[in-house]
C-alpha cells in the first residue's frame, strides 16, 4: 500500500493501466448488453421488461461498493496520511452517487410497470436514498473549505460515519419483509436465479466493475496533474 | 474523580452561558411549537387527520427544531478560542465532547419533550399515545443531539455551514424518526411498544459509545 504513495508511481501504473481497462469496458459492456437484450429469455411472470434488471442490479452493487471504496480509501487517508487514498476517495464518490441515482431510476422505471408504482417507501429503496444523500454531502462537504486538506479530512470522517448504511442496505430486504425482493444471487444456499440470465448479469457486473476502475483512474489522473499544475503556479507566483 | 467534576463544570459552564444568552436557547422550542401550529393551516383543522399525522408532525418538527440549534453547539467556542482550550486541557476531549452533547440535550432536547404532550393535545392525538410519545422522545432526543454533534464539529470553519450542515445530519436522522414514529402509532393502534423503545435504546447506547471519538476526531481535525 505505501509504495502507492508515491503519486508518480501511480501516474505511471494507470498509465498503463487505463488502455486495458478501457479495452475491457468496451467489451464486456457490449456483449453484456448483447446477452441481456438479445440472448436471454424473457421472464414468464415480468415479459421484456426483466432486462432492466440487467441494468439495475450491477447499478446497485456498484453504488455499494464504491460506498465501500469510498470508506476504506477514506479510513487509510485518516489512519497513514496517505495522499493516493485521499484522491482516490474524492474521485471515487461522483462515480458512486451516479451508479446510485442509476440504481434509483432503473428502479423506479422497472417499478411502475411490475409495483404499479414509481416509488414506495420500501426499506430498501430508502435506504438507497439515503446512500445517495450521504454520497452528496460527502461531496459538499469535500468542497465547502477554502482549505482542500480540511475538506479531505472533515469528509473521510463523514464517509466512515456514513459507513453504517452500508449492512443495512445489504439486509434491509432480510429484516423488513416488504415489497422489494430479497437477495436472489449472494446468498447462503447459492443463487435463485436461473443460469440463462445469471450469466448476462455476472457479464454486466463485470463490466460495470472494469468501467469503475477505468473512470477512477482517470479521474485520479486528473487530480494529481490538478495538484502538480497547483505546485507549479506557486512555484511561479513566489520564486 | 476530578475528571467526573471537570466534565460537571464543562456542562455547567454551557447551561450558564445558554442561561445566560436568554432567548437564545429558548428560539429551538419556539420553532418546535410555530412549525407543528403550521399544520393545522396547512392540512385542514379535520381532527381525524390531525390525529393521524399527529406523531410523524411531532417528531419532524423535534428533528429539524434540534438540528437548527445545533450551529450553536461548536461554533462560538470555535471562534472565541475556547474550543482550543477545552482540547488542550487535561481532561479528555471525548469527555468534553460529552459534556458540551449533555448541556444541548438539557437545553433544547428536554424543552421538547416538555412542549411535545401539549403539541399532540392540540393535534388531538389519542390520549393512549401520549407516554409512548414522552418515551420515544426521551429516548430519540438524545440521539438527536449525538448525531448532530458529528455534523455539528465536521462544519466547523465551512462555507455555508448551516445548510451543509442539515445536508449531513438530516439522512442520519431518519432511523431516529422512523422508530420514534413507530412507537406512537404502535400506541395509538394498541400494538406492542416495547421493541421499537428498544430499538431506539440500542441505538442510543450504540451512539453514546461511538459518537464522542468521532465527534473528537472531528474537531481535533477542525483545530489543526
Amino acid at each position: 500500500m505505501h509504495r502507492y504513495a508515491n503519486p508518480g508511481r501511480v501516474l505511471r501504473l494507470s498509465r498503463t493501466l487505463v488502455p486495458w481497462l478501457g479495452a475491457a469496458t468496451a467489451l464486456l459492456i457490449a456483449a453484456g448488453a448483447y446477452l441481456a437484450l438479445v440472448a436471454s429469455p424473457a421472464d414468464y411472470q415480468q415479459g421484456e421488461s426483466v432486462r432492466i434488471m440487467y441494468v439495475h442490479v450491477p447499478a446497485a452493487w456498484m453504488a455499494m461498493f464504491c460506498y465501500a471504496i469510498l470508506a476504506g480509501a477514506s479510513a487509510v487517508g485518516l489512519i497513514w496520511k496517505h495522499p493516493v487514498a485521499e484522491l482516490a476517495a474524492k474521485a471515487t464518490a461522483p462515480i458512486g452517487a451516479s451508479f446510485t441515482f442509476l440504481a434509483l431510476l432503473t428502479g423506479s422505471l422497472w417499478g411502475k410497470p411490475m409495483w404499479g408504482t414509481w416509488w414506495v417507501w420500501d426499506a430498501r429503496l430508502t435506504s438507497v436514498l439515503i446512500l445517495f444523500f450521504l454520497y452528496l454531502g460527502y461531496m459538499a462537504l469535500h468542497s465547502a473549505f477554502d482549505d482542500p486538506a480540511r475538506g479531505a479530512k472533515a469528509a473521510a470522517i463523514m464517509a466512515l460515519v456514513g459507513f453504517v448504511n452500508v449492512p443495512i442496505i445489504k439486509f434491509s430486504v432480510d429484516w423488513w419483509y416488504t415489497l422489494h425482493q430479497p437477495a436472489s444471487v449472494f446468498r447462503i444456499g447459492g443463487p435463485t436465479i436461473d443460469a440463462s440470465m445469471l450469466l448476462p448479469l455476472g457479464v454486466m457486473a463485470a463490466g460495470f466493475t472494469t468501467y469503475y476502475f477505468y473512470v477512477v483512474l482517470l479521474r485520479l489522473r486528473a487530480e494529481i496533474v490538478a495538484g502538480k499544475i497547483k505546485a507549479l503556479r506557486l512555484r511561479q507566483v513566489y520564486g | 474523580m476530578t475528571a467526573m467534576k471537570a466534565f460537571w463544570r464543562t456542562v455547567g459552564r454551557d447551561l450558564q452561558l445558554a442561561l445566560r444568552q436568554g432567548m437564545d436557547s429558548f428560539t429551538a422550542v419556539v420553532f418546535f411549537v410555530l412549525a407543528v401550529v403550521l399544520f393545522p393551516f396547512g392540512v385542514g383543522p379535520e381532527p381525524a387527520v390531525l390525529a393521524r399525522i399527529a406523531p410523524g408532525v411531532i417528531w419532524v418538527a423535534a428533528l429539524l427544531a434540534s438540528m437548527l440549534s445545533l450551529e450553536r453547539l461548536f461554533q462560538l467556542d470555535y471562534e472565541d478560542g475556547s474550543l482550543e482550550l477545552l482540547a488542550l486541557a487535561p481532561l479528555p476531549l471525548e469527555a468534553a465532547v460529552g459534556a458540551k452533547i449533555t448541556a444541548h440535550w438539557l437545553t433544547t432536547g428536554l424543552p421538547l419533550i416538555v412542549a411535545a404532550p401539549v403539541l399532540a393535545v392540540l393535534l388531538q392525538m389519542d390520549a393512549a399515545g401520549f407516554v409512548a410519545l414522552v418515551a420515544a422522545l426521551a429516548l430519540g432526543t438524545p440521539l438527536l443531539s449525538l448525531i448532530g454533534a458529528i455534523g455539528a464539529a465536521l462544519v466547523l470553519g465551512a462555507r455555508r455551514g448551516g445548510v451543509l450542515l442539515s445536508l449531513l445530519v438530516l439522512p442520519l436522522y431518519i432511523p431516529v424518526l422512523i422508530f420514534g414514529v413507530a412507537a406512537v402509532d404502535a400506541a395509538v393502534f394498541g400494538f406492542a411498544v416495547r421493541p421499537h423503545l428498544m430499538v431506539l435504546s440500542g441505538l442510543l447506547l450504540a451512539a453514546l459509545v461511538l459518537v464522542p471519538w468521532v465527534t473528537a476526531a472531528a474537531l481535533r481535525q477542525a483545530l489543526e
